[in-house]
This record gives C-alpha cells, sequence and structure tokens, in this order.
C-alpha cells in the first residue's frame, strides 16, 4: 500500500490542477473569446438593461402577453424556513414537480388550472375544445422557455384583444416566433415567450 | 408515436454505429501503449507526470496491485473532495457565498462523485460553490470515468495475456486515459456546448427585473467544461437542479443529441477495443449486438408510453395529442425526453433531460429495469465492458452445462473460481438494491422521505437504492434525500455497487492471464456469432428477470393498472 502512496498523491495533485483548475479556467478564457454572448448566459438587452436570457423562461400573467407554461420551482417561505412555497420561473432553484402519473396533486392541479385557462380565453377555440397539454403541465426544469404551437394559438384571441389587434396580426407576430425541429429532423416546433412578448411590445410602440 | 421520432432515434444508432470502430481503434492504441496523434504535444506532459510520482511504464501490476493503487487513489480522492465540500465557505470562487455541506451530505457527494455514479442529494445552483464544482466535482468526473475505463482495459489484457501474473499499471492507465481521451474530447465538446448556448463564467449569478417588472436571478457558473466531462465520463450529475433538463446546461435539440451521443460513445466503443484486443473484432460487435438489441426493447417500449398521454387528465379536458408532458421540455419533446432517459440508464450516466419521476408507470420502468439488468447496455465508461463481460462468462458456463463440456470464453477455461466470483459481482447488486429498499420502506426514517405514496412511493425508494448501487445516479427525485439515513445508506449503496463489481473483476482478469490459451476445436463454443448473442441475453433477462420482477410488480406495474382504473394517491 505505501509504494501507491507517491503516485497516488502525485496522480492526483497534478490531476486536479489540469482537469479541475486549468481546463475550467482555460475554457473560461476561450469562451469568453469566441462565443462571449453565449458564455454570459445568452442575455437579452432593451433600453441598456438586462430584461432575460434567450434560454430562461419568466413568469408572465398579464393578459397583453404571452404566458408560459406552469412551473414548479419554489422558494423557501419567508415565514418558515422549513418550508416552501411556489415561486414559478425561479432561475436560481431549477426543478421540476416530480409528481407522479397517479398523484391526486397532479390531478388537481389540472383541473385548476383547467377552469383557470377557460376562464382567461374566454374567446379561444382550441381544436375539439381540448386545452394543449404543455399550458397544463410543469416542465422539467421550471425554466422552459417555450410553449407549443398549439399553446400559443389558443393564446392569440385573448392577447390580440389586450392589444386592440388583429387576431391575424398577432399570429404572424408568432408564426415569425414559431422554430422548426433542426434540419427537419431534430427537436420539436415551439414558440420562445420571452422573445414573443419582448416583440409584441416593439410592435406596439 | 411519430414516424419523424422513430427517424431521429435510427439516426442516434447510425450515429453510434459509426463512432464505435474508429474511437475503439484509438482506444485500443491507448490501451497497448502506441503512440497517439496528440503524443508530441502530450507525451511529454505524461512523461512529466510519470518522473514526479515515480512511475515505471515498464513496472506491471497484478490484480492486488492494481486493485490496491485504485483504492488508494480512490481513498485520496475521497478525502480531497469531502474536505473541499466542507470547507467551501472559505474557499475562493465562492460569488454567492454557499455554506460549507453537512457532513452526511459531504460523505454521500464524494462516494457519488467518486464512484461515477453522481446521485445528488442537493441542488447544485442552491449548495455548491464554483471551486465546489471544478475541484472537488469536475475532478472526480474525470478520475472516475478514466478509472472504470482503465479496470476495463486491465480485464480486456487478463482475458488475452497467456500465463501472464500481471494486469497493466493502474497509474499508467489513468494517466493516458485522462490525457489522451477524455481531455482532449472535452475541450472540443465544451466549446461546442458553449456556442449553442451553454454559459462558461466564473461571475455571480445575474439580477435582472422581467418584463412584467419582477424580479429574476439568473444562476450560471462554469456550466460546459463540467457538462461535457458529465456526458462523456457516463457521470451524469448536473451542474444545476434539473440536471440536463435546465436550458443553461442542455439549451438546444442539436446538445440534446450531442449529449445522448457522448453519453454511448465511449461505451461502444469499447467493445471494440475488446474486440481487437482479442484478436476478432467480430467478438466485439457481438457484444455490441446484444447491448443494441436490449438497448432498442428499451428505447421502443419509453417512446410508446410515453407517446401517450396521461389517460386521467386527458379525462379532465387535456389535448393528449403531445403525450405525457409532465416534466418534460417542449424543446425535446417526447422521443428526444424518451430517447435520452433509456440512454442515461443504459449506460451509468443518470443525467436526465426529464423528469423520471413523471413518466407514465411503464415508461418509468424501463430506467429502473435498464439500471436493474446491471447497467451492461454500453454501460458506464469501462464499467459496461466489464458487468457485459461477467454476463458472457455465466453465459459460456451455462452453455458449457448444456452440453456437458467445460466452457471456455476465448480460449480460456473457465473454472469454479472465475464462476463463483462473477456471482460475487452479479449478486452484491441485488442484495443492496432490495435490501436497502425493504428497510428503508419499513423505516420513519426511510418513508418520512418520500414524496409519493403508494406504489409510486414504493418505486421512489426502489429507485433511490437501484440507482445507487447500479452507481448510475438518477432518481426519481421528489425523494428528499438529503437526510442523514439517505444519505447514509446511499452512500453505502454507491461503494458496493462499484467495488464489490470491479474487485472481483479484477480477480478472475488476473485467473484468466494465468492461464493457458486453449486451441478451439469443433467442441468450442463460438462466442461472436448469434447463437451466443442471444444466449447471453437470455441469461441477462432470467437474472434480472428473477430477481427484481416481484419489486417491480410491487412499484410500477401495480401502478400501471392502478393508471387505467384511474386510481389517484
Amino acid at each position: 500500500m505505501r509504494s501507491h502512496l507517491r503516485p497516488a498523491v502525485v496522480v492526483l495533485v497534478v490531476m486536479t490542477a489540469l482537469t479541475g483548475i486549468a481546463y475550467p479556467l482555460a475554457l473560461t478564457g476561450l469562451a469568453g473569446l469566441l462565443f462571449p454572448d453565449q458564455a454570459a448566459g445568452s442575455l437579452l438587452h432593451r433600453n441598456g438593461q438586462v430584461v432575460g436570457s434567450a434560454l430562461i423562461g419568466q413568469s408572465f400573467t398579464a393578459a397583453r402577453y404571452f404566458h408560459p407554461r406552469p412551473s414548479a420551482t419554489t422558494a423557501t417561505d419567508p415565514n418558515d424556513a422549513s418550508k416552501t412555497v411556489p415561486a414559478p420561473y425561479k432561475a436560481d432553484n431549477s426543478s421540476g414537480s416530480n409528481l407522479g402519473p397517479t398523484a391526486k396533486a397532479l390531478a388537481d392541479r389540472v383541473r385548476d388550472d383547467i377552469a383557470h385557462l377557460r376562464a382567461e380565453n374566454p374567446d379561444a377555440h382550441p381544436p375539439g375544445d381540448r386545452l394543449p397539454a404543455d399550458l397544463l403541465t410543469t416542465s422539467a426544469s421550471g425554466l422552459d422557455p417555450h410553449i407549443s404551437p398549439a399553446a400559443a394559438a389558443f393564446q392569440i384571441p385573448r392577447v390580440a384583444k389586450a392589444w386592440h389587434l388583429a387576431d391575424d396580426a398577432v399570429a404572424a407576430l408568432v408564426a415569425a416566433h414559431t422554430e422548426e425541429p433542426l434540419l427537419g429532423l431534430l427537436g420539436e416546433r415551439r414558440v420562445n415567450v420571452l422573445t414573443l412578448n419582448l416583440a409584441l411590445d416593439a410592435a406596439a410602440k | 408515436m411519430t414516424m419523424l421520432g422513430w427517424a431521429q432515434i435510427a439516426v442516434f444508432c447510425a450515429c453510434i454505429i459509426g463512432i464505435t470502430r474508429p474511437l475503439g481503434g484509438y482506444l485500443t492504441r491507448l490501451a497497448t501503449g502506441e503512440r497517439l496523434l496528440l503524443s508530441p504535444l502530450i507525451g511529454p506532459l505524461e512523461r512529466g507526470i510519470y518522473r514526479l510520482a515515480g512511475i515505471r511504464i515498464t513496472d506491471e501490476q497484478g490484480w492486488v496491485g492494481y486493485a490496491s493503487a485504485m483504492l488508494v487513489f480512490k481513498t485520496l480522492g475521497f478525502l480531497a473532495a469531502y474536505a473541499i465540500l466542507r470547507l467551501q465557505a472559505g474557499l475562493p470562487l465562492n460569488p454567492m457565498g454557499q455554506t460549507a455541506l453537512t457532513p452526511d451530505l459531504a460523505y454521500n457527494t464524494a462516494i457519488s462523485f467518486l464512484t461515477n455514479t453522481n446521485w445528488q442529494s442537493y441542488g447544485g445552483e442552491t449548495t455548491m460553490s464554483n471551486t465546489s464544482q471544478m475541484v472537488a466535482l469536475t475532478v472526480q468526473n474525470f478520475m472516475s470515468a478514466a478509472a472504470g475505463i482503465a479496470i476495463a482495459m486491465a480485464f480486456v489484457r487478463g482475458i488475452t495475456r497467456r500465463s501472464a501474473a500481471t494486469l497493466g499499471n493502474f497509474w499508467v492507465d489513468l494517466t493516458r486515459i485522462t490525457l489522451y481521451a477524455l481531455l482532449p474530447i472535452c475541450v472540443i465538446f465544451a466549446l461546442v456546448l458553449v456556442w449553442q448556448g451553454v454559459p462558461q463564467t466564473l461571475g455571480a449569478y445575474i439580477d435582472l427585473t422581467t418584463l412584467e417588472g419582477a424580479h429574476q436571478t439568473l444562476a450560471i457558473g462554469p456550466v460546459a467544461s463540467q457538462e461535457a466531462i458529465k456526458m462523456l465520463g457516463t457521470n451524469g450529475g448536473g451542474f444545476f437542479n434539473a440536471n440536463s433538463a435546465h436550458p443553461f446546461e442542455n439549451p438546444t435539440a442539436l446538445v440534446d443529441y450531442l449529449q445522448m451521443l457522448s453519453i454511448f460513445a465511449l461505451g461502444a466503443a469499447l467493445t471494440n477495443m475488446f474486440g481487437r484486443m482479442v484478436g476478432n473484432e467480430r467478438q466485439g460487435w457481438a457484444i455490441f449486438a446484444a447491448m443494441g438489441l436490449l438497448f432498442l426493447a428499451g428505447v421502443s417500449v419509453l417512446y410508446a408510453s410515453e407517446a401517450q398521454a396521461n389517460p386521467i387528465l386527458t379525462a379532465l379536458g387535456m389535448d393528449g395529442s403531445l403525450g405525457n408532458m409532465e416534466g418534460k421540455e417542449i424543446r425535446f419533446g417526447i422521443v428526444q425526453s424518451a430517447l435520452f432517459s433509456a440512454i442515461t440508464t443504459a449506460a451509468s450516466c443518470g443525467a436526465v433531460n426529464s423528469m423520471l419521476e413523471s413518466f407514465l408507470p411503464l415508461g418509468g420502468l424501463v430506467p429502473m429495469v435498464n439500471i436493474m439488468l446491471g447497467e451492461i447496455i454500453f454501460g458506464g465508461v469501462g464499467s459496461g465492458l466489464y458487468g457485459f463481460l461477467l454476463f458472457a462468462i455465466i453465459a459460456v458456463f451455462v452453455a458449457g452445462l448444456m452440453v456437458g463440456r467445460t466452457p471456455e470464453y476465448l480460449g480460456k477455461k473457465i473454472e469454479a473460481r472465475e464462476v463463483k466470483l462473477t456471482m460475487l459481482a452479479i449478486l452484491s447488486l441485488p442484495l443492496v438494491m432490495l435490501g436497502f429498499t425493504a428497510i428503508a420502506v419499513v423505516l420513519d426514517a426511510g418513508t418520512s422521505a418520500l414524496s409519493a405514496s403508494g406504489p409510486h412511493g414504493f418505486s421512489e425508494a426502489l429507485y433511490a437504492y437501484v440507482s445507487a448501487a447500479g452507481n448510475n445516479g438518477s432518481a426519481f427525485a421528489g425523494l428528499s434525500a438529503n437526510t442523514p439515513f439517505w444519505n447514509t445508506t446511499l452512500g453505502i449503496g454507491m461503494m458496493i455497487g462499484r467495488f464489490f463489481v470491479i474487485i472481483p473483476a479484477l480477480a478472475i482478469a488476473s485467473a484468466m492471464a494465468a492461464k493457458k490459451t486453449v486451441p478451439p476445436s469443433s467442441g468450442t463454443f463460438p462466442t461472436d456469432g448469434p447463437m451466443f448473442v442471444a444466449l447471453v441475453l437470455g441469461v441477462i433477462l432470467i437474472v434480472g428477470g428473477l430477481t427484481f420482477f416481484p419489486a417491480l410488480a410491487l412499484g410500477p406495474i401495480v401502478e400501471h393498472f392502478a393508471l387505467a382504473a384511474g386510481t389517484l394517491y
């Protein structure tokens, strides 16, 4: 055993220096040089202020904005540090709901959200009168920046009404912000909620 | 299910088949000490390490020497990682002022990363400083992956050598794998990740005001450098709590695809390295075929399951056409979520891009079964190959019994000692998985951490120990595992799952190395054809099925019927 001690110490120290210090630091330098925007978090600016990241969803509740998916992220309860309270799109505490398919809490939540969505969107007429699944399910990270095109279409009448715009005008904006699968193969059709809402704000000015 | 979905799966399989041979050739040259493309660049550094450490390349070790070198190295690695995690509050690169980990959490995390499990009882962005992420966790990501591959190389040398007493030099293998394979690939991979949007910065989290005037804090850090080795080394420990579902770890469908390819890349290539080293690449392809068939079966069931919507929710008025989207990200959809989950549990990676706990019962069953079978479907880097070869030994043993002949594998007679050691390795896993689950579900300390009740609660506990002993690291993550009971028992499970396989494997390798080679005769059972593939698959499924079916029946299978009946818990 003792004969292993010197190689073990030397290899661990050298490898720590290489893989734990030199490698991440060199990459930080290279990334900042080659891809400074991405390395810093793909931040979006408006009037010189950071308003979000193109990759991270944020909470929207106003009628004039498209709403993201429900989020299961939480924050520490200010009144009791051992408990948590819902805090959607809390981007420093990512989490899914981790509710199983037979969880009563899941069915209860979806039932409430369906009533809520119908009340919020009285003019929406989804196919078969069924609500888009992504507006009723929480994402894995709680920070999903996207919704499906169907979930965007569902919200168009509400958003258009709030801005006093024609449905078609908002639909055109949604279409322009719909991203396609890479090479027609990888990934899903999707709409980035934050960049779409930024475009709405800009169009209204 | 869609044609486009199946096309994504088919393209993935084609890519892995394409990677296997070239990367396998590279690993063979690495294992046999030949000059490599990067030798002029890295050679001086490599020789410098040997000089400093007093390592002579020609000094080979027997299995006891090889295993004890690994154990000494692991012990030191544990102490270093534990110390950093306990002292992180006072160490540099802690812009968010993260406090020290509790002793049980630091112990659990250090064991977790050095056994290549990467079980996480903590949420990354709320717990770890940048120093902890880089110097404690990233280092062990590299070292545990390199050690796994080193053991696989030693095992294969044992099979190929004749009347030999040594298996190689642990320090040389570890150093060469890190310097010539893991580090160079990671540098390139990490840069691709940054290009696609994975952050790489040492700054503090970003505070901002949202469009609606709310306050949001973006957790950020040196993510890309850790992400690359996390996938390539089948480690799986996320920088963030949401792991590869977090948009900063996995921002695009392309990154997701590359992450999946990188999980399987080395495991698949090692089958080819095995074939080349035993002098017949078909031997490697036979193993590849057996692994590939198990993988296709798993991914098909998973995809078919998750493409269905939860019937309880559609009955409430939800549109079912997107499939089961609870705990999944839009940019990946059902197919990339199902594919990723099958891959991460077939290999001992454990990274997740969707929350396994929210899968439908049969969708959640597949990841569990993948791990229960021993993670030999390409498997963890290195551990997948030696784990599979243990089943191959049982398969030829069974074949030998059937025809009444002394079994042999690749010209080596398989005798009582090898079979006993193989059974020790294979049986230690279910003992830990099922034994600890049984204890946890009858103790308050166990059940109080469960988030679900009914069969799903049982699945949560079972998954945790299956994942720990299998060195996978994924979870039914509703479990509040950061308690002394869970941290301690899971830590023990991870150690047994790692070392009770590695040490018998090295002993078997040594016993094989000492044997003479028997020339093949007309009575030799060929191990490079479809008959062998079918037999070894049969052994894997019978051992796994008989061991785990009762436990699976209590968890996901009961829940499947409960869901169909609309029962809620």
